[in-house]
């Protein structure tokens, strides 16, 4: 809540004692700016006591030197014109405070981003700086001392996403006592890496390290577990989010459900009919599967497009009688609840890239063209083919080439690499000969190893015979030349080491498919209030210092979602994601920019323009008076009721008209 | 001998005459009026001339009130005069206070004007061309005309003001209050505007009623639909400027089932009138395409008229710049 300081009527104002200051940032600003003309020009504007123009104002000497003349000149109002407010307004703002002098009595000019690093020519953008610093320097003047507003933060988290990111990052807030939800879309959490056989370097088993923490999750005391549900709306702001959850109907009563799959083995379908979304369309489910042995929840799924009862109503509904502890629910409806929470982490993961975009690589064409997470599931002793790795006529392959970047490293269709693919193709080649005996080719324009053991792998794959021909393939084609080729696909490719165009005829292709953000990303952007970028990974508010923070407060940022990255890389972020929620719900409360808007009760006419504006209802009307008055702890400071009073009995801390007009004045005035 | 009555002077610069009338609505109080003060200047009543004012030693006058905008160099001239003979001097009625009616032809150019109304207009005929000159000398005579100036200002853009009485044109009852507080000594705080500094829904009868989404899909016209004596006339999609508006008239038009057209101005809060009543409009609008926004604004069929109606320069668009070399008059 806001202290009643805020409040306070206006002071009268006596003539203030501005300082001012420019930073060279090194020659950042010095390059493009006179920065001794700019502190020479300040220094001739009324109000200002001194101006100074030093190299580095951020610096621990320039902030005490902002704090020596404070106490020495008596300053009550400080402009520092040097780089984005973003970067440093809370640094000079501390400096203020460790003077004595209220922080908001700071204003800052950004003639960095918004002139140095924009103009060439040194002359006009000493005169945009001049112009915008006696701008600045006419606002401050109206600037009140004001108090930061405290808003409590809840304990409980939501976690986005069952993927080893999501998973990670539930277990650790759990861990440290905090309640979690983890929402998931698919019927069971573990992502994609439940679909992988083996895990580089190491080579060891994806399902032996991942389901423990499947089921350590399904167990935890502290963590709620939603499958098949997706979250539909976010409200609120960091610490006091409201977030709504749509469950959909798996037409089981979960509680009951313990997986025995006996309904499963009834269904009036006999055999699998419909492509197993798990195994990558290589084998076949029924209308009522389990998605995988280790799935968690260990519950059944109706499909509602498949099942004949769910579809028709005609069925013998042998799986109900199968039912012992009758946990069919053919009547299911979609749930839809409400959940309060003080943070999110977003572990929403990736999509694989469709590789029928690139025809030339024949996928969908050429029955043996695959795709790595296809020949995942042939490696995969709990696969279709219960870890042979066979052509799809069954016959054992005699040779085999992987195709790397397909869908990364591309203007064509994504310019990103996709950094897992290399490792991921390396090992597939590795497992490839030990299941089938296969002489693998890999196909790159560059082996990129880097990471701990990765290179190591790379040295054994070269040591134990696996080829590797640098070159972007042209095409694979079924259209032999001769005798040699006939029977098999043949890659055309110009290997750049020999220096010449090949054909290389092999019985399987498998293509290395990069990384894209999720087909809905955009849609959750949008519903998280969080920003993406342009190719639509969601964005990390600093790529070095705030790498899992969002622009939105509270809202964290865990694994693929952000942008391609391997196992190692994710559960690092994941970590990091974790502990960036529980400092902030271990303190309780974070500090918030006072910039919160405010009615005058003997101002306010009661026309209720302002009330159906605030997407936070923060504001109410005191029917009794017939006045609004603004809920300070509920106002984020957007200033739309500030805009759309019309009678101007709205104002905004921060943001007062006579600010915002003086900074006009100032900035449209001659010098 | 008994004490000297306060002086008293009326002047009408750019105006209907309108506020004449509203200082004769005082009706029977206006002869105690005139026996408490002693009218020196008041050329729409009385034969009182110029002359008469300039003889007056300066802040002679204990108060005068100037209604209508300046347009004229003569008007100019009136204004410093008053200013210098009188110790108050309030701006009456909107077109002082705020430019009013006349400052909308700040839309145009002087040189625009004066084409339309003395060669394109509709009704004129003027196959000479002729246009009033400042001066013209006929034989050894030369008569002099007062010129105009580029813009239409409000009265404290000219000179300085110590007191606005808003309105077009004010109540009897805010001119009343006015005098009377400043004749007993007991003078407002400089500067203000002697009105409510609230806006007008706060006296409307209708307030009430008046929902807490207006979601506009079109804008009526009060000349082409039927009024609801009571419901709210924003409600009802009528353009009402209450609140945007500063209170002190009671509401008279709402009460007379007519939408308010902002003739007060706005609160001391608001810099921009039109801008702000604007802004408050556009956020309670149902569409969310700009085509859809676009037709139910398409429905405004004159935008300034509308918002800018009494203020237009004293708004921050001021008007059209004009694009003569030889702008004089500021």
């Amino acid at each position: 809540m806001t202290p009643p300081q805020n409040h306070a009527p206006k002071a009268h104002r006596a003539e203030p004692r501005i300082g001012f200051y420019v930073c060279h940032c090194g020659s950042n600003i010095a390059d493009t700016v006179d920065c001794a003309e700019i502190a020479r020009y300040a220094a001739s504007l009324p109000g200002v006591i001194l101006a100074r123009d030093y190299k580095y104002m951020c610096s621990d000497p320039g902030q005490e030197l902002i704090q020596q003349d404070i106490r020495e000149y008596q300053l009550d109002r400080i402009v520092v014109a040097s780089c984005s407010p973003l970067l440093h307004e809370h640094t000079f703002r501390a400096a203020l405070a460790r003077a004595g002098l209220n922080p908001f009595y700071l204003q800052m000019v950004n003639i960095r981003e918004h002139v140095s690093w924009v103009h060439k020519n040194r002359e006009a953008a000493t005169a945009k700086a001049r112009d915008l610093a006696r701008a600045a320097i006419q606002r401050v003047r109206h600037h009140q001392a004001l108090q930061p507003i405290r808003v409590p933060i809840r304990a409980e988290a939501l976690v986005l996403g069952g993927g080893i990111a999501g998973i990670h990052a539930a277990l650790l807030l759990a861990e440290a006592g905090k309640r979690v939800i983890l929402v998931e879309r698919q019927p069971s959490i573990g992502g994609h890496m439940a679909q992988l056989d083996k895990t580089f370097p190491t080579l060891d088993c994806a399902a032996c390290i991942l389901t423990p923490k499947m089921s350590a999750v399904r167990a935890h005391p502290n963590i709620t577990l939603w499958t098949y549900s997706e979250v539909i709306k976010v409200e609120g702001y960091v610490g006091n989010f409201t977030v709504t959850v749509r469950r959909k109907p798996r037409y089981i009563n979960e509680a009951l459900c313990v997986g025995c799959k006996q309904c499963v083995d009834a269904c009036v379908f006999k055999d699998g009919k419909f492509p197993d979304e798990f195994n990558a369309g290589l084998s076949h489910r029924k209308p009522i599967y389990l998605p995988f042995p280790q799935a968690t929840p260990q519950v059944v799924v109706i499909d509602p497009d498949r099942c004949l009862n769910l579809k028709t109503g005609k069925c013998k509904k042998t799986c109900v009688e199968a039912c012992d502890r009758n946990a069919i629910v053919f009547d299911q409806q979609p749930e839809v609840h409400e959940v309060k929470v003080g943070t999110i982490i977003v572990a929403t993961g990736y999509d694989l890239f469709d590789p029928t975009r690139l025809p030339q690589y024949g996928y969908g064409r050429y029955p043996n063209v695959f795709t790595t997470l296809e020949a995942e599931r042939l490696v995969n002793s709990s696969g279709p083919t219960a870890g042979k790795v066979r052509l799809r006529d069954g016959r054992v392959p005699r040779s085999v080439g992987i195709i790397l970047c397909v869908g990364s490293r591309d203007h064509r269709t994504h310019p990103w690499c996709s950094r897992t693919c290399c490792m991921h193709s390396m090992k597939l080649a590795l497992l490839i000969r030990e299941h089938a005996g296969a002489e693998v080719t890999i196909f790159h324009m560059d082996i990129r190893s880097a990471g701990k053991g990765y290179e190591e792998f790379y040295d054994r794959c070269l040591r134990e015979g696996i080829q590797f021909i640098r070159g972007r393939v042209a095409e694979v084609t079924d259209w032999a030349m001769t005798a040699k080729e006939e029977g098999h696909l043949v890659v055309r490719v110009e290997d750049t080491l020999a220096g010449f165009v090949r054909r290389i005829p092999l019985d399987m292709i498998v293509l290395a498919v990069g990384m894209e953000p999720q087909r809905d990303a955009r849609e959750l952007r949008r519903i998280l209030n969080i920003s993406c970028s342009n190719e639509g990974w969601f964005l990390e508010r600093h790529p070095k210092l705030g790498p899992v923070i969002t622009f939105t407060d509270g809202i964290f940022l865990a694994g693929c979602c952000q942008g391609p990255k391997d196992i190692p890389d994710t559960v690092a972020q994941a970590g990091a994601a974790a502990a960036e929620a529980l400092a902030l719900m271990d303190r309780g409360y974070i500090e918030q920019e006072p910039n919160t808007a405010y009615i005058d009760p003997d101002h306010c006419c009661g026309c209720k323009s302002c009330l159906p504006l605030c997407p936070y209802s923060a504001i109410q009307l005191d029917e009794t008076q017939g006045r609004a008055f603004i809920n300070e702890a509920l106002c984020k400071g957007c200033g739309a009721c500030v805009a759309a009073c019309p009678s101007g009995s709205i104002q905004q801390h921060l943001f007062e008209d006579e600010q915002v007009f003086a900074e006009i004045d100032g900035v449209l005035s001659y010098a | 001998m008994p004490m000297p009555k306060p002086k008293l002077a009326i002047y009408w610069c750019a105006s209907c005459g309108g506020c004449e009338e509203a200082v004769v609505d005082l009706a029977e109080e206006i002869v105690e009026l005139l026996q408490s003060v002693d009218l020196v200047f008041w050329p729409c009543a009385t034969d009182l001339k110029r002359a008469d004012l300039e003889h007056l030693p300066d802040q002679a006058i204990f108060v005068s009130l100037i209604n209508g905008a300046i347009r004229t160099t003569e008007q100019e001239e009136m204004a410093h005069l008053l200013r210098q003979k009188s110790r108050f001097l309030i701006a009456y009625g909107a077109c002082a206070h705020l430019g009013g009616i006349p400052g909308l032809a700040n839309q145009f150019s002087r040189e625009e004007i004066l084409r339309y109304y003395f060669e394109t207009g509709p009704s004129t005929v003027n196959p000479e061309k002729a246009q009033p000159q400042p001066s013209y000398t006929c034989g050894h005579h030369t008569l002099t005309l007062p010129d105009l100036h580029y813009k239409v200002r409000a009265l404290d853009q000219v000179v300085s003001v110590d007191y606005y009485i808003p309105g077009c044109p004010p109540t009897p009852t805010l001119t009343r209050n006015a005098l009377k507080a400043l004749l007993a000594e007991n003078p407002p705080p400089p500067g203000s505007v002697l009105a409510p500094d609230v806006a007008l829904c706060d006296q409307c009868p209708r307030k009430a009623t008046k929902p807490l989404q207006l979601s506009f899909t079109r804008f009526q016209r009060p000349h082409l639909a039927p009024i609801d004596p009571q419901q709210c006339l924003l409600a009802q999609g009528f353009l009402c400027l209450g609140p945007a508006t500063r209170a002190g008239c009671e509401a008279l038009c709402p009460r007379g089932n007519m939408p308010c057209s902002g003739c007060f101005g706005p609160t001391s809060r608001v810099r921009d009138p039109g801008a702000k009543i604007l802004s408050s409009l556009c956020a309670n609008l149902a569409p969310k395409t700009a085509e859809e926004i676009d037709a139910v604004l398409d429905t405004i069929p004159d935008p300034i008229g509308t918002f800018y109606r009494y203020s237009l320069p004293r708004s921050l668009l001021r008007g059209k710049v004009n694009t003569s070399p030889t702008n004089h008059a500021s």
